[in-house]
């Protein structure tokens, strides 16, 4: 009796287990095909990034973004009367092949709009796969809002038409930083440390590219790149950057790669500033911690103690609601310049609204924007940032650490603008 | 000379974690035939646990509970499971264990989420080692822990399977089963306490390695592949060969990871001229840190080609 009551509870568990995903799949087929009604019209986003994996913490907390992103919209009617837009998430491990597999459902399920963000190599397998079906399926093209892939090649030799940016590309963000770091002089022995893939790749060229010309007398101590999610442990690096002597490391590591490599370095006393892209997204702060102070910097198209812009009270809705920290602004400024763009053309038809993209104009969170219409790259400003101890004019607790961003330098558009190499295709307007 | 040693105690931490974890799998292994495919996944369910009864006891209840929890879990799976595929021989219990390791993934994941949990170093072992640090050589006090942890089952499993009686049984099963039955011994009650003492064990690295790594889903797999190679390379069943490849592993994580050496670099050093115009130069100018990686595959690649036992196994089939 005993013996078959453990057997049954296993299978049950395993069942169970399966069940979950099989919901997950027919939850998503069944809200397929939402009539297009002229009253009420929904555009449904599919969201392509990881649910599962190293990278799944940060693919949960950004799409609450999105769906919070999305939320305002819908609630502002920022599409046009009757327009709403939903979430569709669909999980791609944070790899290349399993995004291409995900894009075909999206493909099948009739989704035209998609937004990706994590991870350059999905992003370039992506925008290959959109242009190849747009090209045999004119009628059912696929426009790609990437929110956060920052490979330079993306607008550039590998710009689409379909694809656009809201993040600042690595060369955008390497010459705000570079800036910064020309006038300090403390700067002697850089590190680099990067993820093995495109993303890195370029983080690691476009910094010693800069380096060399604005400040020619820093030696770069190391240049070290690490498989993408994968490594646990941190401390063998942080051993060699102490043993190259490194003041300054410089890394373009997101998610755990990033908590994982400051935690090392705080458990191994590493005497170092961090130059950082990605310090604000979910978990990073928390490892950081009291360490970090004054040495940990970030790069970034915003954080919440600017003033002057809407973004601080939906910072603060966004932390109500999830507590959590809303980092990731590109979230709301894809959206909401989709949004505009379907009100102004009153089409939700993606070639129309892709041509009403380029070029256009807006304020969000953080400032004025423009999507640049040679190689719809995002042209917005940038913030150098420190972590600091909450007080003053920095009152917004980071993940309930005591400590958060103080602007030091504020980078108006122009400073990190950069020339593009992009020869667009663009498709007949219908 | 202070990054040598520090970089060598970081690769000696995590080899001894490995132990732990190769030495349940090769004493299961030696003795009942069984290859535990699922013995990772219970290194990760050790971490969760741990995280549970943390979150309500505190690390120093679950270093105890976590790892005895796990022990029964173990012997339920060996007596209600595993003894009853037994019988169809071999390969069915290997897909028993296969399957058993996806179940156990999603039920994590089910229960705890996708995500990584927030299981911390405990407050008082969260510093550097200060006797260390007179030298320069920051070094966290958790790792040291946890080295004195595995350090601590070395022995006591050395003491045993020696010392005791039932150790003296259980190396007497692992040659001649049939023949200890006979003398009147439980086998199948023998070879349950050794599956749940292995998976007590892999629980115990997971209770240890789950804090100071990550915590997440797919901690079983990035553990379990390298533990198949540290416990191939030792020689399958032997203990000591098991210890022996865990530290190399370890160590050729730690200094292979970091390491700038390629052969395009070493063939500069001794006057050649490798440059971009070599033939394969993408390939020579590969780092050592770049392939790093690879590197424990490599050893199992090399070691089953040059001494397929092993370093120290007996086994020749």
């Amino acid at each position: 009796m005993k013996r078959r009551h453990i057997i049954t509870g296993l299978a049950t568990a395993g069942a169970l287990a399966f069940a979950s995903y099989a919901m997950a799949q027919t939850k998503s087929a069944a809200s397929k095909s939402a009539p297009a009604t002229s009253a009420t019209q929904t555009v449904r986003i599919a969201y392509i990034d990881p649910q599962s994996g190293p990278f799944a913490g940060v693919g949960a907390n950004l799409l609450k973004h999105f769906q919070f992103s999305a939320d305002l919209v819908n609630a502002q009617q920022l599409a046009g009367p009757g327009v709403k837009f939903e979430m569709a998430a669909f999980d791609n491990k944070a790899s290349p092949q399993e995004t291409l597999t995900a894009l075909k459902q999206v493909i099948d399920q009739g989704i035209r709009y998609v937004v990706q963000g994590q991870g350059s190599g999905a992003a370039l397998a992506l925008i290959d796969a959109i242009d190849k079906h747009n090209e045999r399926n004119p009628n059912q093209a696929i426009v790609f809002l990437n929110y956060a892939a920052v490979d330079p090649d993306l607008t550039n030799s590998k710009c689409s038409f379909w694809h656009f940016r809201f993040d600042a590309n690595t060369d955008m963000k390497m010459e705000a930083l570079t800036a910064y770091i020309k006038d300090r002089s403390e700067v002697k022995n850089v590190f680099l440390i990067n993820q093995n893939y495109s993303h890195g790749h370029q983080v690691s060229r476009v910094a010693k590219e800069l380096l060399a010309r604005k400040r020619p007398d820093v030696k770069v101590v190391g240049d070290d790149l690490h498989p993408l999610g994968q490594v646990r442990d941190f401390a063998p690096y942080i051993a060699k950057m102490k043993a190259a002597n490194a003041d300054t490391v410089i890394t373009g590591n997101w998610g755990p790669d990033l908590a994982l490599l400051v935690r090392a370095a705080r458990e191994a006393g590493l005497n170092a500033n961090f130059y950082t892209y990605y310090a604000g997204v979910i978990g990073t702060p928390t490892a950081v911690g009291p360490a970090g102070e004054n040495r940990m910097h970030m790069i970034s198209y915003w954080h919440p103690n600017i003033t002057g812009y809407p973004g601080e009270q939906i910072y603060l809705d966004f932390k109500k609601r999830f507590n959590e920290e809303f980092y990731t602004v590109a979230t709301y400024t894809s959206l909401t310049l989709l949004a505009d763009a379907m009100k102004r053309t009153g089409s939700t038809d993606p070639l129309r609204v892709a041509y009403a993209m380029e070029g256009a104009k807006l304020t969000s969170m953080h400032g004025d924007i423009e999507m640049r219409a040679s190689d719809h790259q995002l042209l917005q400003p940038l913030w150098l940032s420190s972590w600091t101890k909450v007080g003053g004019a920095n009152k917004h607790d980071i993940e309930k650490t005591g400590f958060t961003w103080a602007t030091a330098v504020a980078y108006p558009t122009y400073v990190a603008t950069q020339p593009t190499s992009c020869n667009m295709k663009r498709p007949a307007r219908s | 000379m202070e990054a040598l040693v520090s970089q060598a105690l970081y690769g000696i931490s995590y080899g001894l974690l490995l132990f732990m974890l190769a030495a349940g799998l090769t004493l299961i292994f030696s003795m009942m035939g069984v290859l535990n495919f699922a013995h990772a996944s219970f290194y990760m369910l050790g971490a969760y646990v741990a995280y549970q009864i943390s979150s309500w006891l505190g690390f120093w209840p679950a270093l105890v509970l976590a790892p005895l929890a796990l022990f029964f879990l173990g012997a339920a799976v060996e007596r209600w499971g595993l003894r009853r595929v037994h019988k169809w021989g071999h390969l069915p219990e290997l897909l028993f264990t296969f399957g058993l390791s996806y179940i156990i993934v999603e039920l994590v994941q089910v229960i705890w989420g996708r995500a990584a949990v927030a299981y911390r170093v405990p407050p008082e072992l969260d510093g550097p080692v200060r006797w260390l640090q007179r030298y320069d050589i920051t070094f966290p006090e958790y790792r040291m822990f946890m080295m004195a942890v595995a350090v601590a089952i070395l022995i006591a499993l050395w003491l045993i399977l020696t010392r005791t009686r039932i150790g003296l049984v259980i190396q007497a099963a692992l040659t001649h089963p049939h023949q200890v039955e006979a003398l009147g011994h439980n086998v199948p009650r023998v070879f349950m306490l050794v599956f749940g003492g292995g998976c007590a064990l892999a629980g115990l690295a997971g209770v240890v390695g789950g804090n100071a790594f990550v915590t997440e889903p797919a901690m079983a797999s990035t553990v379990g592949a390298i533990v198949f190679v540290v416990i191939v390379v030792g020689g399958m069943g032997s203990l000591a060969g098991a210890f022996i490849a865990s530290l190399a592993i370890g160590l050729l994580e730690s200094f292979g990871k970091v390491s700038d050496w390629s052969v395009a670099k070493l063939a500069t050093s001794i006057g050649l001229v490798v440059d971009a115009g070599t033939p394969g130069y993408d390939v020579l100018k590969l780092t050592l840190s770049q392939v790093a990686p690879v590197l424990p595959y490599l050893v199992l690649v090399l070691i089953l080609i040059v001494r397929p036992k092993g370093l120290l196994g007996t086994r020749e089939d």
